[in-house]
């Protein structure tokens, strides 16, 4: 048989680990491909001198191990403080976290937030999927108020996290939310993350809903589900999932750069007295 | 007529429709055959046009997209 | 030879940086904060990082960080914050990353005598995450020690990519004592090189020497996961060989070299009857009760144990077999006891000696006054018919 020319994402990927283990139509693939669209055409061709840090959860698997570069997959909630440690022992280095809403949102936003007070210099792109769908769909900080899940069977009744609104009014440089559907926007958005707003601390929330937990609950089919999204996601408009655009572009020195002003200081004379 | 066809990785592929439902022209359907992996799997029904929507959404890597004339490398 | 008057947690910060020390997180924590101070104010002037973590999980999560990419990194602590280290400790131990981690003993559970000395936290540093794994404690008995050992701390960890526990207490990291430092330290080396890069970096054909951790990076497409992995690093989350092969080689990295792990100090008459099991700050009223006990005609001696794990039994067995009563003096309510118990005969009388809390330590007096006691309660028995 004739080989057959390889999609444009498998550069980025260990071949020897496909398919991925999610489930058909899992949005987590869509990220990938415009995470990688991005990286093509910022001329990225080989992955060296990235560190993909991950935690637990679907989205935590999209690194490790599919993508072909370096990654580190820690422990649930902790890939923050990994990545930071990566950062500052390794400053030439491009971290970049990518987690679910249970991961960053729930039992790592303690990290996740002050990563952001810090304007810590690494990229982080929360995949919010509205559910723990690594551990079959249990509830999450981001799950839609109502919505029937094993443990809220009667509906959810806790209110939702905005996760990007409260990382924006954070010292954060960069704070963006797409939804999956918004390929060209998210992945202008990733690609200035690198490039032009490459310092401090950049946040991309994508709300990519899980297709087995959240969608087919909806009795909608993923292809179903994206036509939706290209539809309610609009820019700059309030969404069922929050306000969908660019929430914030700064260049505040990150905090790198104000590590080493503080370096300075102490090497200049100033007693620490 | 149609320049463009479309190339479908059928290891890969999961029959999720994904492609099928965001094709702009609506030129593919999953085929009633079953692929290796057990999943019907997308195949052309009308015109291509080398947009590449479907590459782009497709999770898993599975559809490309080849054009007669130039480009279409997918 | 630089000597200086320090305290045990100066001494370890000082030692630190002897070792390479380059990254440090930490968060605030009595009784072992000025550690964390000493390093504010040294690692930036050093050319290393130094943060100041918003919790221990984050702290021990960018020690980790920092190790995996290839710098020697350290963070400090204290029983609570020791016990929400547990789970970055356990991941460092999957991943094989040399960190080193400082605990000065305070009195616990909970947030207990956050000022005053206590050695509760034996067992914890031992056993203290979920799952089979085998961590290096040290402990450190003086301000001497508390350099000479974490500089050790620092040989063990890179030596063989695992994470060493310096268990200090209050009595050692706020007593303030001379300490003789080398002018120049040799830096411990990584217990691999470039010539291994290539091989996988998270097995070994050999059980006792550690996988290579090339540079991030670089091009080696490292992949590190603290889920059951190969020897290069895929996930394998099902089968039975992947996961007893890891758990077993991890296990076998650090008791294939428990020559060089172990560490103790004998000190009294050979083979002698009252025999006295002690380590850190307790090792030092120990030794004053052996020269009493001595002086009063006793045989007498004390083992000081400078490492708490793994514990060599043979060794302990070498000096407990010999004894006819052994005591342990411990600032908790009996855990190193336990290692004796399990290596003493029929014949030797084990006698634990535990206090804690409000600072108060366990006198030499009490010590020499139990041998005494045992002793003539041992001898008693013995003469019955
Ligand atoms: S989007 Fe991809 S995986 Fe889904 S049906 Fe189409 S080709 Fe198959
Ligand atoms: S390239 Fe465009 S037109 Fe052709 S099948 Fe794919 S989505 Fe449809």
């Amino acid at each position: 048989m004739r080989r057959l020319r390889k999609h444009f994402s498998r550069k980025y990927l260990r071949e020897e680990v496909l398919p991925t283990p999610f489930c058909p139509g899992c949005f987590n693939g869509v990220v990938m491909n415009v995470m990688f669209k991005a990286f093509e055409e910022l001329g990225v061709e080989r992955l060296k001198g990235y560190v993909f840090v991950s935690g637990i959860g679907c989205s935590s698997w999209i690194p490790s191990p599919h993508i072909k570069a370096d990654t580190i997959h820690t422990l649930h909630g902790r890939a923050v403080a990994v990545a930071t440690g990566v950062k500052l022992a390794k400053p030439n280095l491009n971290v970049i976290v990518i987690g679910g809403d249970g991961d960053l949102a729930a039992i790592g936003f303690n990290h996740l937030v002050h990563a952001a007070r810090r304007n810590m210099d690494l990229l982080v792109i929360l995949v919010n999927n509205l559910v723990y769908g690594m551990t079959r769909g249990q509830a999450s900080p981001t799950t839609p108020e109502g919505m029937r899940t094993v443990t809220t069977p009667y509906g959810a009744y806790e209110p939702v996290m905005d996760v990007a609104e409260l990382i924006a009014r954070t010292n954060a440089n960069y704070v963006a939310r797409w939804c999956v559907a918004n390929f060209n926007q998210l992945k202008n958005s990733i690609k200035e993350a690198l490039s032009k707003h490459s310092k401090g601390f950049r946040f991309i929330e994508v709300i990519a809903p899980c297709i087995t937990y959240v969608v087919r609950y909806e009795g909608k089919t993923p292809g179903q589900k994206i036509k939706e999204l290209m539809k309610v996601c609009r820019p700059n408009t309030e969404t069922p999932y929050g306000r969908i655009g660019i929430l914030k572009a700064e260049d505040k020195p990150g905090y790198l750069d104000r590590y080493f002003e503080y370096v300075k200081r102490a090497t200049e004379g100033d007693k620490g007295e | 007529m149609s320049a463009c066809s479309v190339e479908v990785d059928r290891n890969l592929c999961k029959g999720c429709g994904i492609c099928v439902s965001v094709c702009p022209k609506n030129a593919l359907e999953l085929s009633p055959n079953i692929g290796p992996s057990g999943y019907r799997y997308p195949v052309l029904k009308g015109e291509c046009i080398g947009c590449k929507t479907c590459t782009l959404y497709c999770p898993d890597f599975a559809i490309t997209v080849v054009c007669d004339e130039g480009g279409g490398q997918g | 030879m630089r000597v200086e008057f320090l305290s045990g947690n100066e001494a370890v910060a000082k030692a630190a940086l002897d070792a390479g020390l380059k990254f440090y997180a930490g968060y605030p924590i009595t009784p072992s904060s000025e550690i964390m101070h000493y390093l504010a104010r040294e690692l930036p002037k050093k050319g290393g990082m130094f943060i100041q973590s918003e919790d221990e999980l984050a702290a021990i999560n960018m020690v980790v960080g920092a190790a995996l990419a290839g710098v020697k990194s350290m963070t400090a602590t204290s029983g609570p914050g020791f016990s929400l280290m547990q789970e970055g400790l356990g991941y460092a131990v999957m991943v094989e990353a040399p960190i080193v981690i400082v605990n000065v003993m305070r009195a616990g559970p909970g947030t207990g005598q956050a000022t005053k000395a206590a050695q509760g936290d034996v067992m914890q540093a031992r056993w203290g995450r979920h799952g089979d794994q085998v961590v290096v404690v040290l402990a450190p008995s003086s301000p001497q020690e508390a350099y000479d050992l974490t500089v050790k701390a620092f040989e063990i960890a890179w030596g063989l990519r695992v994470p060493v526990v310096v268990l200090s207490d209050e009595f050692v990291g706020h007593g303030r004592e001379v300490v003789e430092m080398p002018d120049k330290v040799k830096e411990p080396e990584p217990g691999w090189g470039p010539e291994d890069y290539s091989k996988p970096p998270f097995g070994s054909d050999d059980p006792r020497k550690p996988p290579p951790l090339p540079p991030l990076g670089e091009g080696y497409d490292l992949l590190i996961t603290g889920s059951t992995h190969d020897e290069w690093g895929y996930r394998d989350v099902h089968s039975f060989e992947t996961h007893f092969k890891l758990v077993k080689r991890l296990k076998e990295k650090v008791l294939g070299n428990i020559e060089k792990i172990f560490m103790y100090e004998y000190f009294g008459d050979d083979e002698a009857d009252i025999l006295i099991v002690a380590y850190g700050s307790m090792s030092r009223p120990a030794r004053t009760a052996v020269r009493r006990l001595q002086a009063a005609g006793f045989s007498a001696g004390l083992l000081k144990l400078k490492t708490l794990w793994p514990m060599n039994y043979d060794v302990l067995r070498s000096y407990v077999k010999d004894a006819r009563v052994v005591i342990v003096p411990e600032l908790n309510l009996g855990q190193v006891v336990y290692d004796v118990r399990i290596v003493a005969g029929n014949d030797t009388v084990v006698v634990p000696i535990n206090k804690v809390g409000g600072g108060v330590p366990i006198y030499a007096c009490e010590i020499v006054e139990k041998a005494q006691k045992v002793w003539g309660e041992a001898l008693e028995e013995a003469l019955q018919p």
